[in-house]
């Protein structure tokens, strides 16, 4: 046990920190299983479970190009509507082709994730060339254009195959056909085929992936081109290129994390996610901490929680909501907090270079 | 570790637990004042938006539902209700959690959502429970469909649609007909759709259509253009009054006078505080309820809302009194006591609904029915507006 | 095309705008001296709107009806209330919220600024009530003809508002004291301070002249389309915020050219694209435009130094 503890203090801080995040998620869900197995979770937490797995991923995506990158995107939401709707539509497309669920979410996800991928590097090739909040802004606008694109379009299967019209339903369906986006009127799922245990896998690979990418010598890259991109190009470092990885990987894991949302859902529209979406996990990560994943979990976790916590204040819920967000805010960025945990650090590091000497 | 972050996390963490932890305490708030004793009040719960950009369609429909349960309970029969409404932000998502909520408190019998998008999660989630649901207003027909116990009492956007198209070929109303719609919303397309379709049947001249969308629903001068220039005389409105309300301003404004005619979600502009009702002179609409109707029901309805909330119930508040009063009658028919199971109520709901024939505050006096799919079928009466208030059409 | 109803949309491109551009002078002013997004804005200009709405139906009943002082004294009233009360809830946010923030990273400011939003929003939704309120112009609702153009009342107030508050803004910037601080802080903070600029106050100052500018934002864009409920300033709030950064955040003629096109450019995509996808176009041209001009039209580019 105690060389346990020894070589735990001896890693290096990255290592810690990301031991101690599958543990925490590999824990989470241990102890989750646990109880649904025994004495159950409650139907309202259960019935959360998914969408938390789907905005954990989210955060942790967004904490890539947020945290990891250093550009802050304002249109997260996008790609995960983007994965959503294709993601469900291929699932939808492929019930008969494919009958095993878990199979066909899988397929859908990855599906999902790619095109997502697809549409990050193409609108990544505009964004990254600007800086700040000029790139935030654009994101933004991309958000907002994805938002109104999937509002307006059709698309369909039959026999003869896809079928899709933009602005207007003009698709003409022979007997059997399946309506995979119907416009305004969103997704429309028969079956509801994510499950808990998916999520997890999901939030375990996106783990994987990140910290893989962070602690590589790619990740290296991103972070010296967020910390200083003239010295970082002066050594070679190709600043577009990595942060165009960033922002692909990111979008791409965002997309699957729509798909496990959008396939958990009965129905969902194009205007669910938006600005306000995209907003709300940009809270999870700096609520969580900019760069720090176990952060992101917890933080999307605790505040996807919350709301529903908040039931019994009725009608002053979301203003309960809002003061709580203004005071975490507040106090987690005070001077005198912070001064207080700088010297008890100080005084325990004290502490320990005395018991070394 | 950074002690910054820790401290971020540690506050969110405790703050979190210690609403859970008054969550788990407290009852309800959004429950009814007139709480009675487990197993001697029908448990009846529903899902509405009560905050957000659409709550005054929730806030309407758990007032009107509110107002019947008072009465009802205040009478002392057999038959009590205990009442529950919880928020669902107009979200599906959200609306799930707000009926698992109400799953957890022992919801029996279920008002359904008020909204179409969460209706058709919370109808799913209600087939798949064996709770019973009548919708006062989710009027999409995708919240029925497929589901043998989720029933509504408003219609169906298509039948809608069906209903206006066929009212303005009898009635002669326009020559050339233009729509005006919202193009990201679910009960606008719905009843757009099966009018263009309808229209073309009937050989009504449908010169144009022009959308909208949340984002701008502002500035309605283009498509008001659009329609003038096409010569329309006859503007079909299927949307809600707020943005009809700038339609009517905006045409007014530009010296363009078309025939106005809306469907039930037009109901309610002459509530608005402020509004000046010369604006919606002449504008026509189908709907099923009325707030300025004589007879004694609605105006006792709606004198009571009045005094308990300050506004005029608008026709979601009605189709929520009627919810209830409909289940008070197929509770009674079917001989139904509180003490039974959601299972029980479920089947013995199922049988009898379709058997009953309800009167209440919306629809005539013919009254309300349902067939096994849970559709409605209850006659809309063609309104138009004159002097600042509904006159029958006929 | 007729030229006409080109010219017709043309006019109505520019009063929308010219709300845009007043509600994004509030944006840029706050961003070039705080450097904050300040999401808060919109409703501010929101409750400036209900805080006229409510002094007009207050005052009304108490004038004759018809008269010169019916048509007058509410709705001046109304906006020098409005203003007052937008000026006051500014420097108490900025108070509140934000100055303990003055050292915190950006985006600790920017969440901040979110939860400000959704308070106000809730707030004014439990005070107020969801239900629409219908806003009676506070110039009434006549119009004029001038040459085949029928233009409103309110019309011609907005544009002529817009012009009026850009001209004192600038020479409020470039002539007095205050105005000279400004600038100096937006410039370089520290380097203000050192010489005798009390930086706390011309940012509070910076929130109060922006905050009184929401309140009048609101009372025109309630005036041009009456009805107002308590997220009457989220999307205008977005789409001014995106003018802002069209003509260069940060820039004072900036924000009134990015308004006015953003306005005439949303009006035109309407009118000759498509209404479903009118949002989408503005946005669309946002992007072309920054891809071009990386910060904004009128932006400063600014060098980094090796």
């Amino acid at each position: 046990m105690s060389r346990v503890v020894n070589r735990l203090a001896n890693m290096n801080k990255t290592t810690r920190s990301s031991v101690f995040t599958y543990a925490l998620v590999v824990g989470a869900f241990v102890i989750l299983q646990l109880l649904r197995m025994t004495t159950g979770l409650g139907s309202v937490l259960e019935g959360q479970l998914i969408p938390i797995c789907a905005y954990v991923t989210m955060a942790l995506a967004l904490n890539l190009v947020v945290g990891v990158s250093g550009e802050l995107s304002l249109g997260h939401a996008g790609f995960m509507s983007i994965g959503a709707f294709l993601g469900c539509a291929a699932a939808n497309g492929l019930a008969e082709l494919i009958p095993f669920t878990p199979v066909r979410l899988g397929v859908a996800m990855v599906i999902g994730a790619a095109l997502a991928g697809f549409f990050g590097f193409l609108i990544g090739i505009p964004v990254l060339r600007l800086n700040g909040d000029y790139l935030a802004i654009v994101t933004l606008a991309f958000g907002e254009i994805i938002k109104s694109v999937l509002t307006n379009t059709y698309l369909a299967v039959d026999k003869k195959g896809l079928h899709f019209s933009f602005l207007t339903d003009k698709n003409a369906l022979e007997e059997g056909g399946l309506q995979l986006i119907r416009g305004p009127m969103g997704v429309m799922n028969t079956q509801r085929i994510s499950t808990f245990t998916v999520g997890f896998v999901l939030v375990v690979i996106t783990l994987v992936v990140i910290f893989n990418l962070v602690n590589s010598r790619t990740g290296r890259a991103i972070m010296a081109a967020r910390d200083n991109r003239i010295a970082a190009e002066s050594v070679g470092i190709s600043v577009t290129k990595y942060k165009m990885i960033a922002f692909v990987t990111s979008a791409a894991l965002a997309g699957a994390a729509g798909t496990l949302y959008g396939c958990s859902q009965t129905t969902f529209v194009a205007t669910k996610f938006d600005f306000n979406t995209s907003i709300l996990i940009l809270v999870f990560v700096v609520l969580g901490g900019l760069g720090n994943m176990w952060g992101s979990v917890i933080a999307a976790a605790a505040l996807t929680i919350l709301p529903e916590a908040l039931r019994q204040f009725a009608d002053y819920r979301m203003l309960v909501y809002a003061i709580v967000l203004i005071l975490v805010m507040l106090a987690t960025n005070n001077p005198a907090i912070w001064g207080f945990f700088a010297r008890l650090r100080e005084r325990r590091e004290e502490k320990k270079g005395g018991a070394a000497q | 570790m950074n002690s910054k972050k820790f401290l971020a996390f540690a506050m969110a963490a405790a703050m979190t637990l210690s609403m859970t932890a008054c969550g788990g305490s407290g009852s309800g708030a959004a429950s009814s004042g007139t709480d009675s004793a487990a197993g001697t009040a029908f448990k009846l719960g529903g899902t509405g938006p009560l905050t957000g950009g659409a709550s005054i369609y929730g806030l309407a429909a758990q007032r009107g539902a509110q107002i019947a349960v008072d009465e009802i309970n205040a009478q002392g029969g057999a038959i009590q209700f205990d009442l529950k409404y919880e928020d669902d932000q107009h979200d599906p998502e959200k609306a799930v959690n707000a009926y698992n909520a109400l799953k957890e408190w022992g919801m029996q019998i279920s008002l359904g959502s008020v909204t179409s998008q969460p209706g058709i999660s919370t109808s799913a989630l209600s087939q798949e429970d064996g709770i019973f649901a009548l919708t006062p207003s989710a009027s999409s027909p995708d919240v029925i469909a497929g589901k043998d116990n989720v029933y509504q009492m408003c219609f169906s956007d298509p039948n809608q649609g069906l209903a206006s198209a066929q009212y303005i070929a009898e009635q002669q109303l326009g020559e050339k007909i233009f729509i005006i719609w919202k193009s990201d919303d679910n009960y606008s397309t719905g009843i757009k759709d099966k009018f263009m379709a309808e229209a073309d049947k009937l050989g009504l001249n449908v010169v144009g259509n022009a959308t909208f969308t949340t984002d701008s629903q502002n500035d309605f001068n283009v498509q008001l253009t659009q329609a003038k220039q096409a010569e329309a005389d006859l503007l079909f409105l299927p949307i809600y009054y707020e943005p009809a309300s700038l339609i009517l301003s905006q045409a007014k404004a530009m010296g363009y006078a078309p025939k106005f005619f809306g469907v039930d979600g037009m109901d309610g502009i002459l509530t608005m505080k402020n509004f000046d009702p010369a604006l919606a002179e002449g504008v026509m609409l189908l709907t099923p309820f009325n707030a300025d109707d004589e007879d004694e029901a609605t105006q006792s309805f709606v004198k009571k809302y009045q005094e308990k909330y300050g506004e005029t119930p608008i026709q979601f508040a009605a189709d929520a009194y009627d919810c209830v009063y409909a289940y008070k009658l197929a509770l009674e028919t079917a001989g139904c006591t509180p003490d039974m199971s959601a299972a029980d109520l479920n089947a013995k709901m199922k049988e009898t609904f379709p058997t009953i024939t309800f009167t209440g505050l919306t629809g005539d006096g013919a009254g309300i029915t349902w067939d096994a799919t849970g559709a409605v079928s209850k006659s809309p009466k063609g309104m138009v507006i004159q002097n600042g208030a509904y006159a029958g059409m006929d | 095309m007729d030229v006409l109803t080109l010219l017709d949309y043309l006019i109505r491109g520019l009063s929308l705008g010219s709300v845009y551009a007043i509600i994004a002078l509030g944006y840029t002013m706050v961003y070039g001296i705080a450097k904050m997004l300040n999401f808060a804005h919109g409703d501010v200009i929101m409750v400036g709107a209900y805080v006229c709405f409510f002094a007009m139906t207050g005052l009304s009943p108490m004038f004759e009806a018809g008269s010169m002082a019916a048509a007058v004294v509410p709705a001046l009233a109304g906006v020098v209330l409005s203003m007052a009360v937008c000026t006051v809830l500014g420097v108490v946010i900025e108070g509140l919220a934000y100055k303990p923030l003055r050292q915190a990273p950006s985006l600790a400011v920017l969440i901040t600024a979110i939860g400000v939003s959704y308070f106000l929003q809730n707030s004014a939704l439990i005070l107020w009530s969801s239900s629409p309120k219908i806003f009676s112009p506070i110039v009434g609702s006549g119009s004029q003809k001038i040459g085949p153009l029928t233009i409103s009342h309110v019309t011609l107030v907005t544009i002529a508002a817009c012009v009026v508050i850009m001209l004192a803004l600038t020479a409020f910037t470039g002539r007095t004291k205050m105005g000279k601080a400004m600038r100096a802080v937006s410039e370089d903070k520290g380097a203000a301070q050192l010489m005798g600029i009390n930086v706390n106050r011309t940012i509070s100052m910076t929130f109060a002249i922006g905050s009184a500018l929401a309140a009048i934002a609101g009372v025109l864009l309630c005036s041009a389309y009456p009805t107002l409920t308590p997220t009457t300033g989220s999307m205008p709030g977005i789409k001014a915020f995106t003018a802002a950064v069209f003509g260069g955040i940060g820039s004072i003629p900036g924000a009134l050219l990015g308004g006015l096109l953003l306005g005439v450019i949303e009006i035109f995509a309407g009118a000759y694209i498509s209404t479903q996808l009118s949002t989408a176009v503005v946005f669309g041209v946002l992007i072309v435009v920054l891809l071009v001009k990386p910060a904004g039209l009128l932006g400063k580019t600014v060098r980094e130094k090796v």
